[in-house]
């Protein structure tokens, strides 16, 4: 395998015909790795995964190996591995894409994961909304079933795995990994305390680990291609590939796979450029709860450290581009009132920050505004920052504070008619 | 040269942790909550979510603090009530941390922004955490300018509960405790973000028919009122107090719970001489900071407008009870006494309900005024096995011998005989819950069928036919020897309940069980004077302190404490309740004197009937009107517990003492009506108070407990029941129609369904209602399957539509005729 950074990895298969049949897959190397896998240890495997330095894909990114070490050595309880396709961060399409196109590089992905982990259940959770994910991910575990790729003894190694797809009800919050846990237990969906860890007291209180979709497909390639080949690609703390979620004003939208590391200027190139040729004004690196760049920042280099030093984050690389004719304050607004539906509810500072927050803007931008809003909305922000119970009410603010630290005028132009209204008033009198 | 002071090493025990709290180094236990050490300290971090007996759950975020750990400040403040002390940990709260006091004040106003300002007409107003919180650590003005989160309110969530949505600040603390507590997870949040609520499956309708509570069922439970308590806004209000006054309108006086024989620990809030509210009272070796919803609203009782308030005198004449002064009637009453006494006698019946002092005057009356041991307090089934069990295994243990709520806390196994927990002892249902979910206590009940209280403690259910459960005790070592063992374990617990004195050969059989495991037996009665009452006496064997009226040497301890002549006391048992009763109807017996007493309670109240009709002259010391009162030539109101001092033994017998609350009402407590009647018949009891009637008690210590002979009786045999009949089932609801409960209509809507109970093969083509008859009347219920044995019906003894011994002068473990019931 060569280490070009533009011939796709995780992708490579999404262009075939019928890509999601299991002979498409067997066709183009699919479930050689599981045979390597099961050949070695648990332990081995851990190793491995810490050795490619891969990095969670659903937006913290953990290393999961590490996160992976984090499970009891023992099988006291059961172990469960869970995987979060509740793919809802806004302007993210990667997870559904992939498994629409290659659900057996998950399901692969999980029987070496499991078995590193010594878990023989695991769950895949998928956003409710996404029936026809839900379909094929079914029919693409049921094809593994028959093939002796899940069930009891796998390839005849000795190793039993069975996966549940399980379908969401539709509630952000799930996206979550306690929260995740609670709707798969038919509870509420909302976070839970921790510590106890998912790795101490996870799914039915035993040993679990929430893995996001993409990390767990990019685990077959590193079994198969070696550490040393995943580290290729992308940068020292940010090894291998990534698919990043390109939406909004540019050319061909779409799934674009590349290192990380990579810049926008690059992606740029690859989806065709801006729509129409209208300049770029604002754009989020990783979905809307990871604050926004401008055109300021066409090459900073989307890896966790690039983003976090050019202040913001990696998220999910959902890169969604807004040209010049977007209204700042609106598209702040429209997130805004996104994070007051989905907020759980659960603590204060969410439940009632947002709630305000999308009621500020939203008369903002009906022009009802006052200069004293933009300071209300930046404390208020900074009130939930940091003080909410999960990293959700964290990501609510993103938008406004990084909206108003770039693009203040915009916000003030819409307390200009009131300004002038009151000074008339005073004027009169 | 003056020496600088050596700083004093502090040295940090095992299992303690040593950390510092705005700057003052402070040793903690490991595992306690920031919050808590803070408080001790003095820094009262402010508060919604956290409640000590609730597990954490970090929802309100008003407890924020700054923290640092190895040195190194953790990025975001922390939830002082979720995270727990470590070593080297450096806290700073608001006193010394602006980001801390900045993040308080932040999340107060957030919690305000959807707050109505409706704080003038809020039943919490005055007494409030979040008004008071807001003071304390909030902004002086909001910056929220748009438009509040409206809800329709109130929502009533059960008779008694009702639910403001707009106050509620969505801690949870009411879900978490109906969960965790109470187990009756019937309420739960519906929504979710600025619309989440709190509700039941019933309110969830209105705003979104798609969201339901997990059970699917409205608010239903006994200790619903707690969440109203431990609610930190006006959000949860209850029916019977809502808009009745203002916090600090009321005088608050400790008090103690007077239904059952738990003891619990109450605060009596009153105003212009009117009981307005109570409140559970802080005990953590009782009740903990719960009580039952009997306990905190079925007070209005002494309020009724039937109340006796004067004495009355039945005209000879006209046959009618006439007011009459207290002379007249003292008078009056003291020569029928004597009269009866000197004739064949007079039988008193004090009934359960007493405190230990007006007991103490029942019992000592009796002796002294009446020259009798005829007396007996059992207003209810008894035996004289049970008698014998009462001498020998109850009289006379105390917390640091006996059982205590702790010790079920911390059993690894608590057996529970003849005994349904939730309806009789709440406070005891709540323990063993707490251990059965804490401490993995193992809860297992012989009884009939799986009832809520089985389920909430985890438990097993052993079920056999009522009046089987002898043989079933029996049958342990050999049916059941994984019982047998875990009954061996250190701490193992038996408890046994009123409904023993039913089963012949019960209490010998867990004498026995007790003796052979090594298992601690409790007797848990369901009344709040039972306890007392044996321990003064008021039994036809037993002097005060556990003396028997046989031994000689005891009786001449009590002589010389009471000042009379040797010799003076009787030295043969006397009758108990259903012998003078029996006594009465056939003329051996001409006088009665009863306390609180209702002849539908006794075990035949037909018989209790017959014989105050035949009693010559009966003497009646009451509250309210009653069938007692009916037939009594002389009645002399009493005082309910508000209006008198005194104390009540609890199971444990644990005394628990309070002194009066509402003062200056004229109402007199038994024991100074007794003495003055006493005095009027030359007998001194020295009970004119309370207080000297305790004195007087303490006087004759109590004997150790075990110098009797514990009871031996065979097992009766086991009930069959013959075609188209059943063996009859049967207890009380905490909830049902006692005379305690009266004028409280809220209270009692939140009562269980008054339903019949039978196996679902027993219940076959029985339709869905049930008739149940003796020769004496039948009782019809509507009829639900539950796994009880083939052949056994249970019914609610007490309820609405179902008064057991007063329908069918029949009771746990009878034989009845079992109809279909018709579909109504």
């Amino acid at each position: 395998m060569s280490a070009d950074p533009i011939t796709p990895v995780l992708t490579k298969r999404w262009l075939s015909p019928q890509s999601w049949r299991l002979s498409t897959y067997e066709k183009l190397e699919g479930y050689t790795a599981i045979r390597k896998a099961l050949a070695g240890t648990p332990e081995q495997l851990v190793q491995l995964v810490k050795d490619a330095g891969l990095r969670g894909r659903g937006g913290a990114g953990f290393p999961a190996g590490v996160k992976w070490s984090f499970m009891p050595p023992n099988e006291d309880k059961p172990h469960y591995l869970v995987i979060n396709a509740d793919e809802g961060e806004p302007g993210t399409c990667k997870d559904i894409p992939l498994m629409m196109a290659d659900p057996h590089s998950l399901i692969e992905g999980c029987v070496i994961a499991a078995y590193a982990m010594r878990s023989h259940h695991c769950f895949i959770y998928v956003r409710g909304e996404a029936l026809h994910c839900i379909r094929r991910l079914n029919a693409a575990v049921r094809e593994a079933y028959e093939a002796g790729y899940l069930g009891k003894n796998i390839l005849g190694s000795g190793f039993d795995l069975d996966i549940t797809v399980h379908a969401g009800a539709g509630a952000y919050i799930c996206g979550e990994e306690t929260a995740l846990l609670d709707s798969l237990e038919g509870r509420r969906g909302q976070p839970r305390l921790k510590p106890p860890f998912p790795a101490a007291a996870g799914l039915y209180a035993a040993p679990t680990t929430v893995n996001n979709v993409e990390t767990i497909a990019s685990v077959p390639f590193i079994v198969n291609g070696g550490a040393d080949w995943f580290r290729q690609m992308g940068s020292e703390k940010s090894p291998g590939p990534k698919i990043f979620s390109i939406s909004g004003h540019v050319e061909r939208p779409g799934q674009y796979e590349a290192p990380l590391g990579t810049t926008l200027r690059e992606l740029l190139e690859l989806c065709g450029g801006m729509k129409d040729g209208i300049p770029l004004k604002f754009w989020t690196p990783g979905g809307s709860s990871t604050p926004l760049f401008t055109a300021e920042h066409l090459d900073v280099p989307l890896d966790f450290e690039g983003a976090a030093e050019a202040g913001s984050m990696l998220g999910t690389t959902a890169v969604q581009v807004f040209n010049e004719t977007v209204s700042v304050p609106w598209a702040v607004m429209k997130w805004t009132q996104f994070y007051e539906h989905e907020s759980c509810g659960k603590c204060t500072p969410c439940r009632e920050g947002t709630y305000w927050l999308a009621q500020i803007l939203e008369r903002m931008v009906a022009g009802r505004g006052t200069e004293e809003d933009i300071d209300t909305l930046l404390d208020v922000c900074d009130n939930i920052l940091g003080r909410s119970f999960c990293a959700l009410g964290d990501g609510a603010v993103s938008p406004i504070t990084s909206g108003i630290k770039y693009f203040r005028d915009e916000f003030l132009a819409l307390c200009e008619d009131n300004r002038a209204k009151q000074e008339l008033v005073g004027a009169q009198a | 040269m003056t020496m600088a002071p050596e700083e004093p090493k502090v040295e940090v025990p095992e299992g303690y942790v040593k950390l510092t709290i705005d700057g003052e180094e402070v040793i903690a236990p490991k595992g306690e909550l920031l919050i808590r050490t803070a408080e001790r300290l003095g820094t009262v971090i402010p508060r919604f979510c956290d409640h000590p007996l609730l597990d954490p759950a970090g929802a309100c975020r008003q407890c924020l603090v700054e923290v640092e750990m190895n040195g190194r400040p953790m990025p975001k403040p922390q939830a002082s009530c979720t995270m727990t002390v470590a070593d080297g940990m450096v806290v700073k709260t608001q006193r010394t941390s602006p980001v801390a006091d900045k993040a308080q004040q932040g999340v107060m106003e957030l919690l305000l922004i959807n707050h109505p300002l409706d704080c003038p007409i809020c039943d919490k107003g005055g007494e409030c955490p979040l008004q008071n919180q807001a003071m304390a650590h909030g902004r002086a003005d909001s910056r929220f300018r748009d438009t509040k989160r409206t809800f329709p309110k109130p929502l009533p969530i059960s008779t008694q509960v009702l639910l403001d949505r707009e106050r509620c600040v969505l801690c949870q603390r009411c879900t978490r405790f109906s969960d965790q507590i109470a187990g009756d997870p019937f309420i739960d949040l519906l929504e979710r973000g600025a619309h989440q609520q709190i509700g039941t499956a019933e309110t969830a309708e209105i705003y979104d028919a798609a969201s339901h509570t997990a059970s699917g069922k409205p608010f239903q439970s006994y200790f619903s009122g707690n969440t109203i308590q431990i609610c930190p806004v006006g959000a949860l209000t209850s029916a019977q107090y809502r808009f009745r006054s203002r916090p600090f309108d009321l005088v608050s006086s400790p008090s103690v719970c007077e239904h059952c024989s738990s003891g619990c620990a109450e605060r009596t809030d009153f105003r212009r001489g009117k009981v307005m509210r109570k409140l559970a009272g802080e005990d953590p070796e009782v009740n903990e900071e719960w009580i039952c919803d009997k306990g905190r609203f079925a007070f209005r009782y002494a309020t009724a407008a039937q109340r006796l308030r004067t004495p009355l005198v039945r005209n000879a004449e006209t046959g009618e009870l006439e007011e009459a002064s207290w002379t007249q009637a003292l008078a009056a009453a003291a020569d029928g006494l004597a009269k009866a006494r000197d004739g064949k006698g007079v039988g008193v019946l004090p009934g359960g309900r007493l405190t230990l002092e007006d007991a103490y005057a029942y019992s000592k009356f009796a002796r002294l005024a009446l020259r009798t041991n005829d007396i007996d307090y059992r207003a209810r089934a008894h035996s004289a096995e049970e008698l014998d069990f009462l001498a020998s295994r109850v009289v006379g243990t105390t917390p640091e011998t006996g059982v205590t709520f702790t010790a079920l806390e911390h059993a690894p196994l608590v057996l529970c005989v003849a005994f349904e927990p939730e309806e009789e002892a709440p406070a005891v249902f709540l323990r063993l819950r707490k251990g059965a979910r804490k401490r993995r206590t193992k809860v297992v009940h012989i009884g009939q069928w799986t009832t809520p209280a089985v389920s909430k403690t985890f438990g097993e259910l052993l079920a056999c036919v009522p009046g089987g459960e002898a043989s079933a005790v029996e049958g342990i070592a050999q049916h059941a020897p994984d019982l047998d063992e875990a009954l061996r374990a250190e701490g193992a617990v038996v408890l046994v309940g009123e409904r023993a004195a039913e089963v012949p050969g019960l209490f010998s059989a867990l004498h026995r069980l007790s003796e052979r495991t090594g298992a601690r037996l409790a007797w848990i009665p369901r009344r709040a004077g039972e306890r007392g009452a044996i321990e003064v006496g008021a039994l036809p064997t037993l002097l005060p302190g556990g003396r028997s009226v046989e031994d000689a040497a005891a009786r001449s301890e009590v002589e010389q404490v009471w000042g009379l002549e040797a010799g003076a006391l009787p030295g043969t048992p006397g009758r108990d309740v259903t012998g003078m009763l029996n006594a009465l109807v056939t003329r051996d017996l001409d006088g009665l004197l009863v306390g609180g007493v209702d002849p539908a309670d006794l075990p035949d109240p037909a018989l209790a009937r017959k014989a105050l009709a035949a009693a010559s002259f009966v003497v009646s010391l009451e509250m309210l009107p009653s069938e007692v009162t009916e037939h009594a030539d002389v009645v002399l109101p009493i005082a309910p517990v508000d209006e008198k001092a005194g104390s009540f033994l609890n199971w444990e017998g644990r005394r628990r003492e309070f002194s009066i609350t509402l003062e200056g009402t004229g109402a007199l407590p038994d024991c100074r009506v007794l003495d003055t009647l006493g005095v009027e018949m030359d007998a001194d009891l020295f009970t004119q108070t309370p207080a000297a009637a305790a004195g007087d008690l303490a006087r004759l210590a109590p004997k150790p407990t075990g110098s009797a002979a514990a009871p031996d009786v065979p097992n009766g045999h086991v009930p069959k029941a013959g075609d188209g009949q059943a063996v009859l089932a049967t207890w009380r609801q905490l909830i049902d129609e006692g005379t305690l409960q009266i004028d409280e209509p809220h209270l009692a809507g939140t009562a269980r369904p008054v339903v019949a109970r039978m196996s679902k093969a027993s219940a076959a083509g029985l339709g869905r209602r049930v008739t149940v008859s003796t020769e004496r009347g039948s009782v019809t219920l509507p009829l639900e399957v539950a796994d009880l044995p083939d052949g056994v019906v249970w019914l609610p003894a007490n309820s609405p539509g179902s008064k057991v011994r007063a329908t069918l002068g029949a009771g746990h473990g009878a034989v009845v005729t079992i109809a279909a019931g018709g579909d109504q």
